[in-house]
């Protein structure tokens, strides 16, 4: 189609990911390990957009449309969890919120 | 060298930049940033990819929405920095090691089990289907139900947000 090879497309989105997912390994305040699981989310879009527009079929970037509402509800929610946290621990370093820990 | 070839570097550079830039910084509002800069690199590059509507809800829920309401709940919780950070050298070399042997593992997948190259579509079909019409006319008549299920969801996440930040638990 283009000038650029898929590959290229596809290896960046395997990098943005793995990049998230060493982010929520190294790191302990939770809202930087929810924002890497943002980052991990747009990688996987990024490879919807790229076969789709690939492949000359829009309902990938449907799909895409889709993962972007789930990622909109999962970030209300879980900031909302994160302030909740926050009131009665007094405490982002998911280290200390072990309470569901049995 | 064309224009594509270049906007493609620029993006994709900078957005692999930012992402490790956003996961090494010890201080949240600047993690938030780089994430906002991540964003619209990735909407420049559906852009690249003729995914217009995409990249124009990418700007508008992502970089906007989103990561305004990341950068509120920082501001609200003022949280110190992450002091975790520096320590620990042990979990940071398993989780780099970790992250790049599964990296190399896509990268082989990706590079040598592609599939073949005979199924080019031609450029017309691609910059179609990344139209709004097409979109809409996909959401609005074979998807109709996914959609409204996520407007529920969506109405579902708002309540619960409400309920879960209201006042202490008892």
């Amino acid at each position: 189609m283009t000038t650029i090879p898929i590959e290229y497309y596809l290896v960046l989105s395997a990098f943005m990911f793995i990049t998230g997912v060493i982010g929520v390994l190294i790191r302990r305040n939770a809202i930087i390990v929810f924002m890497c699981i943002e980052l991990m989310l747009n990688s996987a879009n990024l490879s919807l957009v790229t076969f789709s527009s690939y492949m000359g079929n829009s309902i990938g970037q449907v799909f895409v449309f889709f993962v972007m509402t789930v990622a909109a509800a999962e970030a209300a929610i879980g900031l909302a969890i994160i302030i909740a946290l926050f009131r009665n621990k007094m405490t982002l370093n998911i280290d200390e919120v072990n309470i569901m820990k049995w | 060298m064309n224009l594509e070839i270049i906007l493609f570097i620029l993006f994709s550079v900078i957005a692999a930049a930012s992402a490790v830039i956003m996961i090494t910084r010890a201080n949240p509002i600047i993690s938030a940033l780089f994430l906002v800069l991540n964003f619209a690199c990735l909407a420049g590059l559906y852009l690249l990819l003729n995914a217009q509507f995409i990249a124009v809800t990418q700007i508008i829920v992502y970089a906007g929405a989103i990561m305004v309401l990341f950068l509120f709940v920082i501001m609200l919780l003022r949280p110190e920095h992450d002091l975790t950070l520096q320590k620990k050298s042990k979990i940071k070399f398993m989780a780099a090691a970790a992250g790049i042997f599964v990296f190399a593992q896509l990268v082989y997948i990706i590079f040598f089990f592609s599939p073949n190259a005979s199924q080019k579509t031609s450029v017309q079909s691609s910059i179609n289907s990344g139209t709004i019409e097409q979109i809409g006319t996909a959401i609005f008549t074979k998807y109709v139900i996914p959609f409204e299920a996520a407007g529920y969801l969506l109405l579902a996440a708002a309540i619960g947000a409400l309920v879960l930040a209201k006042k202490k638990f008892e």
